[in-house]
């Protein structure tokens, strides 16, 4: 075969290694392992309602890139989610969807209230707002703001790795 | 154009149509309701207003004829606007719908009866439309409490 200087050659990317015994093993905790396996597999599904949407598409496009945290691809049906991210105000006409769609949520769930108000219905008072969704969801971080910077967002996100981090995660099966 | 316009229509209608007001270049008028749907009629069929912007109400809570109900109109022709105000009392909130004149009254005359009660005879549609099936009162009457909820979903203990 004629070599010159623009051939490749075909070699492995790393010479084989030689189990020498130095990394054959690692002790862990369960609840650590899984919880770390755990945060950094979030998929979220939006439910966006209002103005605050604009800042979830900033946080999630390149600039902010949620994708570093493993919570950027949004799962468009509750059912193959698992960190419900509730954008906007919610009303009580809306509040029914907004428990439907939580209920659809298989475990392990999160929830994470995006802007104040899904935090406590922000500057609404009225016959119309529902003052928080946590009246009717548990909620697992609260992100203020009107709307919430990105960084905010983030550190909401980052704040939640840090809790199913420390959480503990019973699993199925006894031998596990 | 438009200044021409209302002047015809000033001139015209006055007579029939009780006292106008020119207020920030939009003539307005104030009608008793039996007066409403042929006044609207000719304004639609000889003066052009081809569109109907929108029906609300104002509530007076201290005076006899408790509810103001507000017509807007607007003429593509003529680029101009008229604003027909109609009293009705809170015993009787009753006037005369515009569906037969206007297709488009009747979402918006729904949306009316949602926030202040207004009852619209001849559109047989007052379904909720802003609102859900069960709430009770109209929340942009004055009387209606501030921070009266009607949650659809229990709360959590």
């Amino acid at each position: 075969m004629k070599m010159d200087a623009r051939t490749v050659p075909i070699v492995p990317a790393t010479p084989p290694s030689r189990k020498d015994g130095a990394f054959e093993y690692l002790t862990t905790r369960k609840d650590e392992l899984i919880g770390w396996a755990r945060k950094f597999s979030l998929f979220p599904y939006p439910f966006v309602t209002a103005c605050c949407a604009m800042e979830f598409m900033a946080v999630s496009a390149s600039p902010y890139d949620t994708d570093r945290f493993g919570a950027a691809l949004p799962r468009f049906s509750p059912r193959q989610a698992d960190l419900l991210m509730v954008v906007g105000t919610v009303t009580h006409k809306q509040a029914p969807v907004l428990l439907k769609v939580y209920e659809q949520m298989c475990e392990p769930k999160w929830v994470m209230a995006f802007g104040v108000c899904a935090t406590s219905g922000g500057f609404y008072q009225n016959y119309a707002t529902l003052l928080g969704i946590d009246r009717i969801i548990p909620v697992d971080v609260y992100v203020p703001g009107c709307p919430p910077r990105p960084e905010m967002v983030i550190d909401g996100i980052m704040q939640l790795q840090a809790k199913i981090a420390r959480s503990s995660h019973p699993i199925v099966t006894q031998a596990f | 154009m438009a200044a021409t316009a209302l002047d015809t229509l000033q001139q015209q209608m006055v007579p029939a149509a009780g006292a106008a007001l020119l207020s920030h270049g939009t003539l307005a008028f104030t009608l008793a309701p039996a007066e409403l749907v042929p006044t609207v009629r000719r304004l639609r069929d000889e003066f052009g207003f081809d569109i109907f912007l929108d029906v609300t109400a104002v509530d007076w809570p201290a005076a006899a004829l408790r509810f103001e109900v507000v017509h807007h109109f607007y003429s593509t022709a003529h680029k101009a606007r008229v604003r027909l105000k109609t009293r009705v009392a809170e015993a009787d909130p009753t006037l005369d719908s515009l569906v037969g004149l206007y297709g488009s009254a009747a979402f918006m005359e729904r949306e009316c009866h949602d926030m202040y009660g207004i009852v619209f005879r001849g559109n047989h549609d007052l379904r909720p439309i802003l609102l859900y099936e069960g709430f009770v009162g109209h929340p942009l009457r004055k009387d209606y409490p501030k921070q009266r909820e009607q949650p659809l979903v229990p709360y959590r203990t």
